[in-house]
C-alpha cells in the first residue's frame, strides 16, 4: 500500500526538477515539514516497529547527481534509516514504455536480512513498479509487511 | 557541418577549436575518459579550483557569486565529503567544490581572415553611417569601449555590419551578447542573411548548435559564463536592460569572454546612470544616434489619468479610459499592444477582455487577442503570429519591451505607475510603436492612477531625443 504527500502537477514537477535534476540539493527542505507530518498522519502507529528503505539509485546516476534525492527524504524522517538495496543495472526508467517497466525484471537486489517491518521510501510513485519489486524482494527474504511512502503521485 | 571543421574529433585542431577560449565544466567536455586524462597530463587542459574558500567567505569561480546565501551544501556521495555547490550559476549546470572547472592551454585556433565576409545590401542613413564609420574606427584602432546611443528604432544592426566586417576581415572573433534569448533568436537569421559565408552560431538556453566554437556568435549574457578570453570585438546589446544591470555575474562573464586587446561596443537606447555619468564625465566615448532609420520622429506618449484604475484591475478590467480611447484610434487597423506589469493580471485580463470585446465587437474572434508572458511556453509562436498579423490585440508583460519589432502598432501600458515600469522600461515600451517605413507613427498611452517620476521622465527623456533629433 502506498501513501503520498502531493499529486503530480507542473509546478510540484518544476520543482521536482530543479532539485532532482539540476541537482539544487537544498530545494529538497521545501519539502521537509509536509513529508514528516503526512509520514506522522500515515504511519503514526507503527513507526515504533518499523524501519524505512530508500530505494536506490544506480551508481551512475548517483555519481552524476552527488545525492540520492529519496535517501535525502528517508533522512527526514525519525525512523532508522537502513539502506539495504541496491540496483542491479542502471537502464533509465522513463526511457522505457509502460509494459516494459512492469514487467521488467527485478532491478534490486537485498543485501541484508529484516526482520522489521520495511517502509520504502522513493520520491515519485508513478506505476508502482520500482516499489513493486523492491518490496516482492523484501517479502520473499522474510520481511513481515512491506508499505511505502512517496513525496508525490504521478 | 561547416566545411572547415575537421572531422576527427581528436584531431589538435578540433580540440582547439572547440575548447579554447572556454572555462569549463567536466561534463561540458564531451571527451572519453582516457582521453581527457591524456590532454589533462599533458597540460594541454588546466584545472582551476571551481569554488574557493576567501577569509570574506566562499567564491564561484564561474560565475563570481560570493554571496553566502547563494552557496548549498551537499553531503557530496562523488566524494564522499559535505561542500559547498553554487546555487547561482545552477542553471547553466552544477558547480560542486570538488569538481575543477577547466581551460585550454593546447594550440589556438587560426579565425579566418575573411576577405569580403559581408554579404548585406541595404544602404544606410546618414546618421548610421556616421555610427557605423565610428564603430569601425573603434575597431581598428582597438579602443577599449565605445558606447552607442541610438533611440528606439534606430537600425543599430544594421549599423554593426561593417565594423564586424573589419573584425573578421582581420581574424578576430566577434561576439554579440544580449540579455535576452528572444533577441538572439530574431537577430540569428539576420547576421546568417548579412555573413553567409561566415560560420555564426546561436547561444541560448536550449539552443541546438550550441558548441560555441563559430568566429561569430551571438550569445545571451549567460553562456558567456562558459568563455574566457575568447573575443576580439564584444558587442554588449542593451547594455542598460534588466537583468544585465541588476545581475553582477553578467558584466563580469561578459568582461572575462573577452581577449586582453578587445574592443568593446555598448548599445543601448536608453542609458543607465552609471554610463551617463561616465558619458558627462567625457571618460566614456560614445555616438548618439538622435533619428529613427526612417526619419520620423519617436512617437510621443500621453498620460490617461484613470481614478478608478485600482478598482478596474481588481475585476482584472482596464480602466474605462482604455475603452473610450480604443473606440476613437485615429488608425483603427492598427494592432494592439498591450503591457501589464504582472503574469497573473496578463492572463487574467486576457480572458476578461475577450468576453468584452467580443460584445462590443471590437474583436470577432476569441482568437484575436492573446497573452503572453515570460514563462509562457508558446511565447516563440505567439511573438511570430502577432508579427504576422493573424493577432490583433497582444498582451504582454515587459518581457516585449524591448527587442521585438511589430511594424504597425498602438500602445497601451495599463497601470503606468506600477513600479516595474521604470523610466527605462518606458521609453522602450514607447519605441515599440511607429517602427515602420509605412506607418512611422503609433499611439502611445499610459493608463495610470496617478503620476509617476518614471512616467515624467520617460515622456521628457523622448522629447528631448527628438528635439536632438531635428524635429521641432
Ligand atoms: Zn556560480
Ligand atoms: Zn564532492
Amino acid at each position: 500500500m502506498n501513501q503520498s504527500v502531493f499529486l503530480y502537477n507542473p509546478a510540484i514537477k518544476e520543482m521536482i526538477s530543479k532539485w532532482k535534476y539540476r541537482g539544487d540539493y537544498c530545494l529538497g527542505d521545501i519539502f521537509k515539514e509536509s513529508f514528516v507530518q503526512t509520514f506522522k498522519t500515515a504511519f503514526g502507529n507503527e513507526i515504533n516497529d518499523s524501519i524505512v528503505v530508500p530505494i536506490p539509485l544506480s551508481d551512475e546516476r548517483l555519481l552524476e547527481r552527488g545525492f540520492n534525492q529519496s535517501a535525502m527524504l528517508a533522512d527526514y524522517l525519525q525512523v532508522e534509516k537502513k539502506e539495504i538495496l541496491t540496483r542491479i543495472h542502471g537502464e533509465k526508467q522513463s526511457k522505457k514504455t509502460r509494459i516494459e517497466r512492469i514487467s521488467a525484471r527485478n532491478p534490486f537486489s537485498l543485501n541484508a536480512v529484516v526482520s522489521n517491518k520495511v517502509i520504502l521510501i522513493d520520491d515519485i510513485y508513478t506505476t508502482g513498479a520500482t516499489l513493486r519489486h523492491a518490496a516482492t524482494l523484501l517479502q520473499e527474504a522474510g520481511c513481515p509487511k512491506v508499505s511505502s511512502f512517496t513525496l508525490i503521485r504521478g | 557541418m561547416n566545411e572547415l571543421t575537421p572531422f576527427d574529433p581528436h584531431s589538435e585542431l578540433t580540440l582547439a577549436l572547440r575548447y579554447s577560449g572556454k572555462l569549463l565544466l567536466r561534463k561540458e567536455i564531451p571527451l572519453d575518459h582516457a582521453t581527457f586524462q591524456q590532454l589533462l597530463n599533458q597540460q594541454q587542459f588546466i584545472p582551476h579550483a571551481s569554488i574557493i574558500r576567501k577569509f570574506s567567505g566562499p567564491k564561484c569561480n564561474r560565475c563570481n557569486n560570493q554571496k553566502r546565501s547563494l552557496f548549498g551544501i551537499i553531503p557530496c556521495q562523488i566524494c564522499r565529503k559535505q561542500h559547498l555547490y553554487c546555487r547561482k550559476c545552477i542553471e547553466m549546470g552544477r558547480v560542486l567544490e570538488c569538481e575543477s572547472l577547466y581551460s585550454w592551454q593546447g594550440s589556438k585556433p587560426d579565425w579566418l581572415s575573411h576577405a569580403n565576409p559581408c554579404s548585406w545590401i541595404g544602404e544606410l542613413t546618414k546618421r548610421q553611417k556616421l555610427a557605423s564609420e565610428r564603430i569601425v574606427e573603434a575597431v581598428t584602432n582597438l579602443e577599449k569601449e565605445l558606447l552607442i546611443w541610438a533611440v528606439c528604432g534606430a537600425g543599430k544592426t544594421e549599423m554593426l555590419y561593417a565594423g564586424i566586417t573589419s573584425a573578421l576581415k582581420k581574424g578576430k572573433r566577434v561576439c554579440l551578447a544580449t540579455p535576452r534569448a528572444d533577441v538572439v533568436r530574431e537577430l540569428l537569421p539576420r547576421f546568417r542573411q548579412a555573413f553567409s559565408s561566415v560560420h555564426i552560431q546561436g547561444l541560448y538556453g536550449g539552443s541546438k548548435d550550441n558548441d560555441g566554437t563559430a568566429q561569430l556568435i551571438l550569445a545571451t549574457t549567460h553562456q558567456l559564463l562558459r568563455f574566457q578570453a575568447a573575443f576580439d570585438l564584444m558587442i554588449i546589446d542593451e547594455v542598460d536592460a534588466f537583468p544585465f544591470h541588476a545581475d553582477p555575474s553578467l558584466p563580469y562573464a561578459t568582461s572575462r569572454a573577452k581577449n586582453e586587446t578587445s574592443t568593446t561596443i555598448y548599445l543601448t537606447a536608453t542609458p543607465r546612470k552609471m554610463h551617463r555619468k561616465r558619458i558627462a564625465r567625457n571618460n566614456l566615448a560614445h555616438i548618439f544616434v538622435p533619428v529613427r532609420f526612417h526619419g520620423h520622429p519617436l512617437p510621443v506618449p500621453t498620460m490617461k489619468m484613470s481614478l478608478n484604475l485600482r478598482k478596474s484591475i481588481q475585476r482584472f478590467l482596464p480602466p474605462n479610459h482604455f475603452f473610450t480611447w480604443l473606440k476613437n484610434r485615429r488608425t483603427p487597423s492598427r494592432q494592439l499592444l498591450l503591457f501589464v506589469p504582472t503574469i497573473n493580471l496578463a492572463e487574467r485580463m486576457g480572458e476578461k477582455l475577450i468576453e468584452k470585446l467580443l460584445i462590443s465587437e471590437d474583436i470577432t474572434s476569441e482568437l484575436d487577442l492573446v497573452t503572453v508572458h515570460a514563462s509562457d511556453v508558446n511565447r516563440e509562436e505567439k511573438v511570430m503570429q502577432f508579427r504576422n498579423k493573424e493577432i490583433l490585440i497582444l498582451i504582454t508583460t515587459t518581457i516585449l519591451e524591448r527587442g521585438v519589432t511589430f511594424p504597425s502598432v498602438d500602445v497601451a501600458v495599463i497601470d503606468a505607475g506600477h513600479e516595474v515600469f521604470d523610466e527605462a522600461a518606458l521609453v522602450q515600451i514607447s519605441g515599440r510603436a511607429g517602427r515602420s517605413i509605412d506607418d512611422p507613427d503609433g499611439e502611445v498611452v499610459f493608463f495610470h492612477d496617478g503620476k509617476t517620476d518614471a512616467m515624467v521622465k520617460a515622456i521628457r527623456s523622448i522629447k528631448s531625443m527628438n528635439r536632438r533629433g531635428g524635429f521641432k
